[in-house]
């Protein structure tokens, strides 16, 4: 299968496609790895008329630490984020995501600005970004506006990306000590795709939890936060059957979606048994 | 449509040419420049068979556009043997009876390349995970696997050997 026809132009600076965006207006797309993109306009399921190829732009490389954050460049791959020692260390929780995406030859192409910017309901990032509570760094016409990951997912493959920005890098706080984490998934036997997939970050301090984030993605139109699982777990000792009983709230008002492969009923199961997994796993870490 | 310039290495060789922006990179390669060991098995990104390395690194090149690689080193089947002799990881497909239909095989051996690179003594559960993107409709996977671990053997005792094709 081939792609409709269109015409490409290589960007070299940010300020370049931003122009290129406001002179095409909704004709033109832009152009990352070209793993959500492409398959899509194989299928003849998305015909831009215009591609701007982000590849050149330098400025959205590289990983770097600053002021307790890490900064990730847009263009950096789920190869990158997997394996550079910066994040292993400072982000474990979001190399553990990375490394779990699609397969190999997905991970060394697709990007984590293109995976956050699509908002694919059953992709990986957005459940790590939203308990990471991460900063989405947005360049357009107007300037320079950070966006947190908690106001990023607006719905099924929307975000709050205006039509002439482009997502520029993001901003994800360091783990702190005793901080517990686990990205667990199920996936897709073909794609690699979550049918479910939970991120959590516990914090814990003379085994008492202090501070719980737990984020679901692949059951609804799009990732979000589990508070109430996120409460029941705030104050108690994370024992086995606390996890257990706090793991059963995952499902309790969750939205979640029938698709090709998984009833709505189905997904609501799976949040609660891999919240619980990756609830126990990030316990087993935060005790060292 | 007018055309775009690119120009690339493969399997060091440099080529310029002028395509359609929609061209993927791996009918670049198999009917721009006759290279037909890159095999296309499925409209969905899913099954490996169209794997190269780009910049050393595997990829899906029918989900990778020709003008993407501008600039960029390929290494294809083709360029895997040296002076007519055979790759390690070839030879290791050979002994190991590592295919049957020989469709799924090039796109194998070049992943198969990307995680000896990377890690020149892989457990098998490291092989089977970095295979996860090539489907094999024959073999049942166990002789791939066999056949990588026997590269990896070959490949340590070649002392300073490199893994990479081109
Ligand atoms: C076989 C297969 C399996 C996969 N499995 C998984 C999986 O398990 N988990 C997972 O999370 N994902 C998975 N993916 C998707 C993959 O992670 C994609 O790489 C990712 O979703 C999109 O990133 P990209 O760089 O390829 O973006 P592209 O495809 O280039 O772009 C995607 C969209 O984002 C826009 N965009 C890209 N970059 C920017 C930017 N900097 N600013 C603004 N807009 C931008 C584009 O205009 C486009 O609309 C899979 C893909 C394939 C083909
Ligand atoms: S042809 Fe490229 S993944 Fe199947
Ligand atoms: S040998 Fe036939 S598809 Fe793998």
């Amino acid at each position: 299968m081939i792609p409709a026809t269109f015409e490409y132009v290589r960007a070299r600076s940010v300020r370049e496609a931003i122009s290129l965006l406001q002179q095409h207006g909704g004709r033109a797309k832009l152009l990352a790895g070209g793993h959500s993109l492409l398959p899509l306009m194989k299928l003849r399921l998305s015909q831009p008329e215009m591609l701007i190829d982000l590849g050149p732009v330098d400025e959205l490389r590289g990983i770097r630490e600053e002021g307790g954050s890490l900064v990730i460049g847009a263009l950096t791959t789920h190869d990158e984020v997997a394996n550079s020692p910066l994040v292993r260390e400072r982000v474990p929780l979001l190399a553990e995501c990375a490394s779990q995406i699609g397969d190999v030859q997905v991970r060394n192409r697709g990007t984590i600005g293109g995976n956050l910017a699509h908002a694919d309901p059953a992709a990986d990032y957005p459940a790590a970004v939203l308990a990471l509570e991460a900063q989405m760094e947005c360049e357009g016409p107007a300037g320079i506006r950070t966006v947190p990951a908690s106001q990023w997912f607006v719905d099924l493959l929307t975000t709050a990306l205006g039509p002439d920005e482009v997502l520029c890098r993001l901003r994800v706080p360091v783990q702190t000590l005793g901080q517990g984490w686990s990205y667990t998934k199920l996936p897709h036997p073909a794609s690699g795709y979550s049918l479910l997939g939970v991120a959590c970050l516990v914090t814990v301090d003379g085994g008492v939890c202090r501070d719980a984030r737990v984020a679901v993605t692949g059951a609804g139109p799009k990732a979000v936060r589990l508070a109430k699982v996120e409460q029941a777990l705030v104050g108690g000792r994370l024992d086995e059957a606390a996890v257990a009983e706090a793991a059963r709230l995952a499902s309790d008002g969750l939205e979640a979606t029938d698709d090709l492969y998984a009833s709505a009923e189905y997904k609501r199961h799976l949040a609660v048994v891999y919240t619980k997994r990756a609830l126990l796993r990030a316990v087993e870490r935060a005790r060292g | 449509m007018t055309g775009v310039r690119v120009s690339m290495t493969v399997n060091g060789v440099e080529y310029t040419r002028d395509v359609e922006p929609r061209t993927l990179l791996v009918y670049f390669l198999r009917e721009h420049l006759g290279l037909t060991g890159t095999h296309v098995g499925c409209d969905t990104s899913t099954c490996g068979a169209c794997t190269v390395l780009m910049d050393g690194k595997a990829v899906k090149s029918c989900t990778v556009l020709a003008v993407q690689a501008e600039g960029a080193r390929i290494t294809t089947v083709e360029g895997l043997a040296r002076d007519g002799e055979l790759h390690p990881i070839q030879q290791a497909f050979w002994d190991e009876h590592g295919l049957q239909c020989g469709f799924c095989t090039p796109g194998m051996m070049l992943a198969a390349v990307d995680l000896l690179q990377r890690n020149p003594n892989p457990t098998e559960d490291e092989i089977r995970h970095a295979l996860e993107g090539n489907l094999c409709r024959c073999t049942g996977y166990q002789h791939i696997v066999n056949a990588v671990k026997a590269a990896a053997r070959a490949m340590g005792a070649a002392v300073g050997a490199p893994a990479g094709g081109e």
